[in-house]
């Protein structure tokens, strides 16, 4: 199972990754630059958090528009497992890999600490690790983390359950308490919480560690 | 050329920071208030003397990087 981690300017969350990665493989993930126009060839692809090119315009929207999104899209089309948290979440839905957008949080203050958020879907490869309804710990970090979307496309989420994770007390104002959605062929997830925090017992916790030990067992 | 893309948010979409500058006007004292919403604006400089073409460039750009279309409209004028 190869892995790759795209870093950009202003990326953060790229070591810790990495280092939950490594842990639950033994193998380190390729790190690619932002400006490469190829991936190497890997099971999982992963967008990290952070704040690339300073949130500036909105956040995530410079990075969408980078030529190694290109390649993402390409790969994903081809069914390589995405995964991007936080920042790469934004990103992912900025270059149209998913949809929606993250706004600035209701109460417009930066969120930084542990919440709650319960599985919604187990038909997925990032979360058949856990028990639907399962309510697993997660720490959140974002001043951007308020999903939005039309109604339609809402409806499509739901109806196509595609809504991976809800906040059981909605921190940032997503509508539906929305924390992760999946694309429609279930190959890319994007999520605000960082289950690469919660990995090993020494972070406080393992919650965020069936959610890898998933993907990183699906053969695409 | 000079031009002028403005951002604004569509009808509906939720602005926090829209709301609280509402709430802060209101506390300066200025009465009257409807709502406030927050938007960007963009000026350009282009090069050439073309206006169509570079309109049509604009409303491009402004499709593809400055505005989200999910949730902002964007209007493109040339100024000058």
């Amino acid at each position: 199972m190869k892995s790759a981690v795209v870093v950009f300017p202003g990326s953060n969350r790229e070591r810790d990754m990495v280092a939950a990665i490594e842990k639950i493989t033994g193998h380190r993930p390729a790190t690619v630059w932002h400006g490469d126009h190829d991936l190497p060839k890997v099971d999982l692809i992963v967008v990290p958090g952070g704040f690339s090119y300073g949130d500036y315009l909105r956040s995530g929207a410079i990075a969408a528009r980078e030529p190694i999104m290109a390649a993402i899209a390409r790969e994903a089309e081809r069914g390589v497992t995405v995964l991007g948290v936080c920042n790469g979440f934004q990103i992912l839905c900025e270059a149209g890999l998913l949809p929606g957008v993250l706004m600035r949080n209701a109460g417009l203050k930066f969120i930084c600490k542990e919440v709650e958020l319960r599985v919604e879907t187990t038909d997925s490869r990032f979360t058949r690790g856990y028990a639907k309804g399962q309510v697993i710990r997660s720490p959140v970090a974002h001043g951007d983390g308020n999903y939005r979307t039309d109604d339609e496309t809402l409806k499509r989420l739901q109806d196509e359950d595609r809504i991976a994770f809800r906040y059981v007390d909605n921190p940032n104002g997503s509508v539906d308490d929305i924390a992760g959605i999946l694309s429609g062929k279930r190959n890319i997830l994007g999520m605000m919480p960082h289950p690469e925090n919660l990995i090993e017992p020494l972070n406080g916790g393992t919650d965020g560690r069936p959610l890898f030990e998933a993907a990183l067992s699906a053969v695409a | 050329m000079k031009a002028r893309v403005t951002v604004t948010l569509k009808n509906g979409v939720l602005d926090p920071q829209g709301k609280a500058i509402e709430g802060a006007l209101g506390a300066l004292g200025f009465a009257g208030i409807g709502s406030v919403r927050q938007g960007k604006v963009f000026d350009i400089e282009v090069e050439g003397t073309d206006a169509a073409k570079a309109k049509a460039e604009l409303e491009a750009m402004a499709a593809r990087l400055l505005a989200n279309t999910v949730i902002e409209n964007y209007r493109v004028e040339i100024v000058d």
